[in-house]
């Protein structure tokens, strides 16, 4: 353990560390906070630190963007970025607000319902309309 | 950008919330560009900080505005964050060095993806050779997911199912 | 939002810009940054600031939901098409060199210009009736809720 922790190390892995801070915060969010638009906020950032960790793996020291000059002419010298990862995220991206928008529809569906986006409320009007089912049921 | 992700977490109004997470998005966008993936960071600039705050802020006018306080312990929650995150941080350790040469994913299907396409598809920029071509049947999985979505959506919230041609225009004089 | 006069002009300068925006990134992403996604994505945004500025009910009369709707299918129809078409002329499924034969490299960047439009296309779709469904439902704000 002790050769490993030394400054290049460190310096080359505090990126993937950021984004594992990052990736708690959201996680945390998801948890721990009842209101529904506060964990699609808390997903979608924790949605982004997996981008990040994706496009971090794909830079490459010294590389540039990876598009080519005009009519091809590559220099061999030039060190391109890895492209894969930015395709897999590219489309990540858009997939990943298409899905938000469904979450946010789905909220607003449930404030029609319940009235509230507080999920501790929704769970006990769930418990209401459950017992009273069962009453009746009972009574039947 | 931690800041940010933090200050999410304490806010209480879901205005601020959803202004917090446009910010966000910008900064990673920025991080996008210095990580040289122009591409991402257009997408994420446009995506997340243009519509996605858009269509938060709609969500809050059909809904309320601030969070509810609750008593709840957040005690096991924060353990359970904190375990996952000690177990990340242990798989980073086998990682390589950020942006070495020698990284697997440097090594076997980036630079071949690099080199071929000149020969195959002579299209410069890179990306969109690959999110079109090599992986074609990908992005036309994408767009079906987006195009599921989109269906969704509209079958939840705009009463789709109910509304005829002929009812429409009184359909938006008074629909609430 | 009808007394916001500087709003109003610079929204109006705004929205053609942003379209033409779109169109360059969509038509020039394989040459720079760009491609389908992202035009999509800010073409719709131009619709959007217009529903935001000028009352919804106008950018509906603009673009109005069924053709919104027929389009986003419309995209995912000129993409599988594509693959359709390869397939129909003896290549396999998305195979770009079936539009182009003589000329492979060429076959290929046509194809990958078409298959960019049909997710253009969809995503646009998609992203204004989403905006639409939202939107059409909100109760009517008045400027100092804001």
């Amino acid at each position: 353990m002790g050769e490993l922790m030394t400054s290049e190390f460190i310096l080359g892995h505090l990126n993937y560390w950021f984004v594992i801070i990052l990736m708690m915060t959201g996680l945390y969010i998801v948890i721990a906070k009842g209101n529904l638009v506060k964990k699609i906020v808390g997903l979608n950032i924790f949605q982004t630190s997996v981008f990040m960790l994706y496009i971090s793996i794909g830079k490459v020291d010294g590389g540039t963007a990876p598009i080519f000059p005009l009519k091809m002419k590559i220099d061999p010298d030039v060190l391109y970025s890895n492209p894969l990862p930015h395709v897999l995220i590219l489309t990540a991206i858009v997939v990943g607000i298409a899905t938000t928008s469904l979450g946010l529809a789905l909220i607003v569906r449930i404030r029609e319902v319940y009235h509230t986006i507080e999920e501790q409320e929704i769970f006990d009007k769930e418990q209401e309309i459950a017992r009273t089912e069962l009453k009746e049921g009972g009574v039947l | 950008m931690v800041v940010t992700a933090i200050s999410v977490v304490r806010a209480r109004s879901l205005f601020a919330i959803v202004t917090l997470s446009g910010v966000f998005s910008l900064l990673s966008a920025l991080l996008f560009i210095r990580l040289d993936a122009v591409d991402v960071a257009f997408t994420e600039a446009a995506v997340g900080a243009g519509i996605s705050t858009v269509l938060m802020l709609g969500t809050l006018a059909l809904t309320s505005r601030s969070e509810r306080s609750d008593k709840r312990p957040q005690i096991i929650p924060l353990l359970a964050v904190v375990a996952t995150g000690a177990l990340l941080f242990y798989a980073t350790l086998d990682m390589p060095n950020f942006g070495s040469l020698d990284a697997p994913a440097q090594t076997h299907l980036g630079p071949d993806f690099l080199e071929r396409i000149p020969g195959d598809i002579d299209v410069p920029n890179a990306v969109t050779a690959i999110l079109a071509s090599y992986r074609g049947f990908d992005t036309l999985g994408e767009v079906a997911v987006v195009f599921t979505a989109g269906i969704g959506v509209l079958m939840l919230i705009s009463r789709l199912a109910l509304r005829r041609p002929e009812d429409e225009e009184d359909d938006q004089e008074g629909s609430t | 939002m009808r007394h916001h006069l500087i709003l109003r002009v610079v929204t109006k300068l705004l929205v053609g810009t942003i379209f033409l925006f779109a169109l360059y990134v969509q038509f020039h992403g394989d040459y720079s940054p760009g491609g389908g996604f992202q035009a999509g994505v800010i073409m719709a945004v131009g619709f959007i600031i217009y529903g935001l500025v000028f009352t919804l009910k106008k950018a509906k009369k603009v673009f109005p939901p069924w053709l919104v709707h027929k389009i986003i299918a419309l995209g995912v129809l000129v993409y599988a098409g594509t693959g359709v078409y390869s397939l129909m002329t003896g290549y396999t499924f998305l195979d770009y060199a079936a539009i182009d034969p003589h000329h492979p490299v060429h076959g290929q960047h046509l194809g990958i210009l078409i298959v960019e439009l049909g997710v253009g296309i969809t995503v646009t779709g998609v992203m204004v009736a989403i905006y639409y469904a939202f939107a059409a439902r909100a109760p009517s704000l008045s400027d100092e809720d804001w």
